[in-house]
């Protein structure tokens, strides 16, 4: 019988080889079920992680893809995480996300028609601005009612959709619009547009962002005493209070990180990819978001990783939807199979396996 | 008696890195108070739990009663009659104490069945108890019935007891030892672990003393003195701690009226307490458990800020202040949880090292930590205070309680504090690394510190206090000059008196 035993120290070499060993578990149990299901195999699996990178035939287009959808995955994954690992669980990145597009795009049409350098950094700053004040309700909440932060965060995201759709279809449409619902097209103008910054690339501002954040959350964590505070906060809440760690403080700390960071990558993502701001710009990347930052391991390293295999089965997915015919449904399962081995495999990093001995009991 | 109850032949067992037994080997007579000596991370926990089917052997062999005995389960164990008190207790505050039993039970009686039999089996053995008080109301004393008594409903061949009576006062200590004499003579064997070599002398019949895994000897505790037994359990001549009549200086810090409400249901508010302490001094403050002792050491080390003038430092209020304001002053604590609280359980020892470190050792520049310092500090604590491990990555879980201890305690002397609270700093650590904190703590008074211990180990604090007080429902005695105290007059302070009369009631 097999038997779990708790490893004094989580191994450092499993950390690390937990992840492969789970894809390769996803591939062969993915690769059963697609057998079942009467398709190749392997055909499904090189379309699902090879196909979207390096096929002749898609990767012009699917390529680009992979930046476009890893970036602001990322850059709202990793203000989640820091407020994961103190144990503040703000599951409403969703919201401040769409509010902070919102409040992003507003500024940007404020100025319209200006040309300014200056329109588009006052639209990222106002972006940030208004993820943070939507991230600060469920904060203060918090502190001051001792509410739980798990709730407000998340009912503020059904506000924050309701807003937008009130917004797209009124305050900010665009008047030339034909009374389509929607802002005007904020690329069409220099001062507004987050255009592609090397071609073919997907690179765009909020990227770099991404990038920018994945590095400076790392150095946050390992070398600054708040990285440390969080960590600690997280791990033993009593021996935080006890080494002079201000909860409250680092509630609202927390909760702002994840609000500028998503607010930002809300008004990215409606300036960039989604071009305009409409009621379903946001592709539910806030959700998401909160598995990207699981599946890192709550490290900034990993979440960059996790971000970019995410979007691979996304591009994938909808590849092998497109060409070889497999159901949806088998696609969500596959993705499904990925978290739950990666997941799964994590209990190798903190147990080891024996080989129970049988003994005459 | 001869009828050999229990036999243990070369029991083995492994852990990564360590073998915590190794071919173990004696026995145990029907009816035998044994002891069981060993210093921290002698193996003695790993050995209890084979014996109670909580870990497997990977070698070796027990015979209960003449039959092989190899337990896969507790539940094996206690239905071939083998019961066991744990050092900490496993009881639902909120429950009543018979209803706490019977979720301990295999084939729980009716209700009334049971308070008859808990009520029966409590006077039997001269242990008061009220099966319909909630456990959240109990004293610890009170508590640890609860367990004695749940073991005792099975009607056990073998009680094993760890650590019984680190948490009673001596009027308890009395009641216990009067009930497991009863046991014995009774027939039942008791295997009883225990750091205080008085008390194995007192009561046992034989002890076997373990060293690092391994049986060094087995003798009559009782034709042996305290000091040969602990020599055995060190293996080398003990550090008896040394302490000159020390000169006091001006009062420090100060208590005065202080009032703290208790932050949770079954926590002891802390009532109008005043004290102070003077340079170079060490108050002991003795009390059973869960008298206040947590919420003290909060209100001093500022995790529970109070209003200003009710603690003064130097003449100065700081009531208000929190725990980093407290250490730039001087003030540190080292709490008795030590995973969890004193330290984070996950983390290495250099990350535990900052905790408390960062501001009086300057680890934290612009809010950058300077990690070497941080480790440089560690390892000095370390070295400076003989903790084993394999080094300052190692996490604070990975070390056994003694160690860990150690490092907690080095970590705050050897910042150089001028007011150090202790609670309970050798509880669960061995002989030699108690003699070695208790006498860090007197080096540091005499260095001028004031220290503040607060602990329920009574010999303890008669070894290093210049003045005694006790803690009792939150209120602080006035204090005693230590010397010449009785344990009589200990007791009364303790106030453990009345509670076993009304429980009679």
């Amino acid at each position: 019988m097999l038997r779990l035993e708790k490893r004094p120290v989580p191994s450092k070499a499993w950390t690390i080889a937990t992840p492969i060993l789970a894809v390769l578990a996803t591939m062969v149990a993915g690769g059963i079920m697609f057998a079942v299901l009467g398709n190749d195999p392997v055909a499904a699996i090189r379309t699902i992680f090879w196909d979207p990178l390096f096929s002749e035939q898609f990767a012009a287009f699917s390529r680009p893809q992979l930046l476009v959808k890893a970036g602001p995955l990322i850059l709202i994954a990793i203000g989640l995480s820091l407020g994961f690992r103190a144990g503040i669980w703000n599951i409403g990145a969703e919201g401040q996300y769409i509010m902070g597009a919102i409040a992003g795009a507003a500024v940007g049409l404020a100025f319209y028609p200006a040309s300014g350098w200056y329109v588009f950094p006052l639209m990222v700053i106002a972006g940030a601005v208004g993820g943070f004040l939507w991230a600060m309700i469920p904060a203060i909440l918090r502190t001051r009612f001792n509410t739980n932060e798990i709730l407000v965060s998340l009912l503020l995201v059904y506000v924050a959709e309701h807003i937008l759709s009130a917004m797209s279809f009124g305050l900010l449409r665009n008047p030339e619009g034909h009374g389509f619902p929607g802002s005007r097209s904020f690329n069409e103008l220099e001062a507004t547009a987050n255009p592609e910054l090397i071609a073919n690339s997907g690179m765009h501002w909020g990227v770099v962002a991404a990038f920018i954040a994945v590095i400076y959350a790392y150095v946050l964590l390992t070398r600054h005493l708040i990285g440390y505070q969080i960590t600690l906060a997280g791990q033993s809440p009593r021996a935080a209070r006890f080494g002079g760690v201000n909860p409250n403080a680092l509630v609202v700390l927390c909760f702002a990180f994840a609000g500028v960071l998503a607010g930002a990558a809300g008004l990215f993502e409606v300036t960039g990819p989604a071009k305009q701001l409409t009621e379903n710009f946001g592709q539910g990347y806030g959700y998401t978001a909160i598995i990207v930052a699981f599946l890192g391991r709550l490290h900034p390293i990993g979440i960059l990783l996790a971000g970019l295999l995410m979007a691979l089965t996304y591009i994938g997915g909808d590849l092998a939807q497109l060409m070889l015919g497999l159901p949806a449904p088998a696609i969500q399962a596959f993705q499904g199979m990925l978290l739950f081995f990666l997941l799964a495999m994590d209990v190798l990093s903190n147990f080891r396996i024996r080989l129970k001995k049988s003994e005459a009991a | 008696m001869t009828d050999r109850l229990l036999t243990i032949d070369g029991l083995t067992k492994a852990y990564p890195g360590v073998t915590a037994n190794d071919k173990v080997s004696f026995g145990i007579d029907a009816g035998e108070v044994h002891a069981l000596l060993g210093e921290n991370g002698a193996g003695k926990s790993t050995l209890v739990k084979m014996i109670y089917g909580l870990v497997r052997p990977d070698a070796g062999a027990m015979t209960l009663m003449g039959n092989a005995f190899a337990p896969p389960e507790p539940r094996v164990a206690r239905a071939a009659g083998v019961a066991m008190v744990f050092q900490h207790f496993s009881l639902f505050e909120a429950l009543t104490v018979a209803e706490n039993i019977t979720l301990g039970m295999e084939n729980p009686p009716k209700h009334r069945e049971l308070s008859d039999r808990i009520t029966k089996v409590s006077h039997d053995y001269g242990l008061p108890l009220d099966p319909e008080r909630l456990v959240g109301d109990l004293s610890a004393g009170e508590r640890q019935r609860v367990e004695i008594i749940r073991c005792l409903l099975q009607d056990p061949k073998l009680l094993i007891m760890d650590e019984p009576t680190s948490v009673l006062t001596p009027q308890e200590v009395e009641v216990l030892f009067h009930t497991l004499r009863q046991l014995s003579s009774e027939g039942t064997a008791i295997l009883y672990i225990s750091h205080k070599l008085e008390e194995i002398r007192d009561i046992c019949d034989s002890a076997t003393i373990l060293r690092h895994g391994v049986v060094v000897d087995t003798c009559n505790p009782r034709e042996k003195s305290a000091r040969e037994l602990a020599e055995m359990m060190v293996g080398s001549a003990l550090h008896q701690p040394l302490r000159d009549a020390p000169e006091l200086g001006n009062v420090v810090l100060e208590l005065k009226e202080l009032s703290v409400p208790s932050a949770t249901q079954f926590g002891t508010s802390l009532k109008s307490v005043n004290m102070t302490v003077r340079a170079g001094e060490i108050l002991g403050i003795g009390g059973v458990a869960g008298n206040g002792q947590d919420e003290l050491l909060a209100a001093l080390s500022g995790e529970t800020p109070s209003t200003p003038d009710t603690v003064t430092f130097d003449g100065s209020n700081i009531g208000n202040l929190g725990p980093n304001a407290r250490r730039e002053l001087g003030i540190l604590a080292a709490p008795e949880e030590r995973l969890g609280h004193a330290a984070a359980p996950d983390m290495s020892l250099t990350e535990n090292a900052l905790l408390t470190g960062a501001i009086r050792k300057n680890l934290v520049k612009k809010g950058f930590v300077n990690w070497g310092a941080t480790r440089a500090f560690a390892k000095q604590v370390i070295a400076d205070f003989d903790v084993r491990t394999p080094g300052a990555r190692t996490a604070a879980r990975a070390l056994s309680g003694g160690n860990l201890q150690k490092f907690v305690i080095g970590r705050e002397v050897l910042q150089d504090p001028r007011v150090l609270v202790v609670n309970q700093p050798t509880w669960g650590v061995d002989a030699s690394a108690a003699a070695q904190i208790r006498q860090s703590l007197m080096d540091l008074a005499a260095k001028g510190a004031a220290v503040i211990v607060i602990s329920q180990d009574l010999d303890e604090l008669m070894e290093v206090s210049d003045n005694f007080c006790a803690l009792n429902e939150g209120h602080l005695t006035r204090p005693h000059p230590a010397k010449g105290l009785s344990v009589e007059e200990i007791g009364l302070m303790l106030g453990g008196m009345e509670e076993q009369e009304t429980a009679h009631a």
